[in-house]
């Protein structure tokens, strides 16, 4: 098989990026259940934020410029440039410690913890495993998220 | 047979239908700030990234999963894990089905393991998962 990562995309292995806080709203938790088509109402009115919530919760918002043309974002904050430009989400583990709910001040440290190749049907395939771990302001665990992107 | 709370192994979780639409899948990427243009550009999507037709994104189809756990036991339970993977993309137009299966019961911790699946029309899983439960005692 081609071996399409190197040693430099390697060295992203492990790497945490700066930890973000983020600060949670109602209305935001909002538009997300509406969005996803909740049933319960303390989703719908907000009180409490469904659990995948949190996916590109602590993304960079980045300028329209430093976004690639096909809207994803481009460049560091994110992982190595890959050889495989076409990226889709592969998979996504939670574990919830506690709710998220409005007014919440949370942190969430992300880091890669792999990245291996695959041949996949229609060609070689790259997986980039992301860990993220969030904590409210106490330190507490909130929530562990391992999501794994695909390139093709 | 174990049983939990009225729970067996073996017991189906209630189905619920997605159908994904423009609109919808708008309000999704806008709201987890997503500006993938598989999700909204056809003519972008089918003719550089040589999909049939606009992208019913990944995360949302989790995130419809977990809503089958998260309802069936509605303030009998709390949700400790959850997971899932995307094996084929789905397009707009599709007819997606959520749905699962109590799979094991932990007496001792009161704790629930169900299977989860996203089918399409064909009855095919599209995206497999699983989720543990918490039971909460009366």
């Amino acid at each position: 098989m081609q071996d399409l990562l190197t040693e430099e995309h390697r060295a992203w292995i492990g790497k945490a990026e700066p930890t973000r806080t983020v600060e949670i709203s109602r209305r935001d938790i909002v538009k997300y259940a509406v969005a996803t088509e909740q049933c319960q109402k303390k989703y719908l009115e907000g009180d409490e934020a469904p659990p995948m919530f949190i996916f590109n919760l602590f993304s960079t918002v980045r300028e329209i410029e430093a976004l690639r043309p096909d809207g994803l974002p481009r460049g560091s904050g994110q992982g190595p440039r890959l050889p495989l430009r076409r990226v889709m989400a592969g998979g996504t583990e939670i574990h919830q410690y506690q709710p998220i709910r409005p007014g919440d001040r949370l942190s969430g440290t992300q880091r890669i913890t792999d990245m291996y190749e695959k041949q996949g049907s229609t060609g070689p395939l790259i997986f980039t495993v992301r860990t993220l771990a969030i904590t409210n302001e106490s330190g507490e665990p909130v929530l562990d998220e391992v999501q794994t992107a695909i390139a093709r | 047979m174990t049983e939990l709370m009225g729970i067996k192994v073996g017991d189906r979780l209630p189905e619920r239908e997605h159908t994904a639409t423009n609109v919808s899948l708008f309000l999704y990427n806008a709201a987890v700030w997503n500006a993938h243009r598989i999700h909204y550009d056809e003519s972008y999507t089918t003719e550089v990234e040589h999909h049939p037709g606009i992208v019913i994104d990944g995360p949302l189809q989790g995130d419809w999963m977990s809503q089958c756990a998260l309802n069936w036991m509605e303030g009998r339970s709390e949700l400790l894990s959850f997971n899932y993977s995307n094996r084929r993309a789905a397009y707009l137009g599709e007819v997606l089905t959520a749905g699962g299966t109590v799979t094991d019961i932990d007496m001792a911790s009161s704790v629930v393991g169900v299977e989860l699946f996203v089918k399409n029309e064909a009855g095919e899983v599209i995206s497999p998962g699983g989720a543990k439960l918490k039971m909460l005692q009366p």
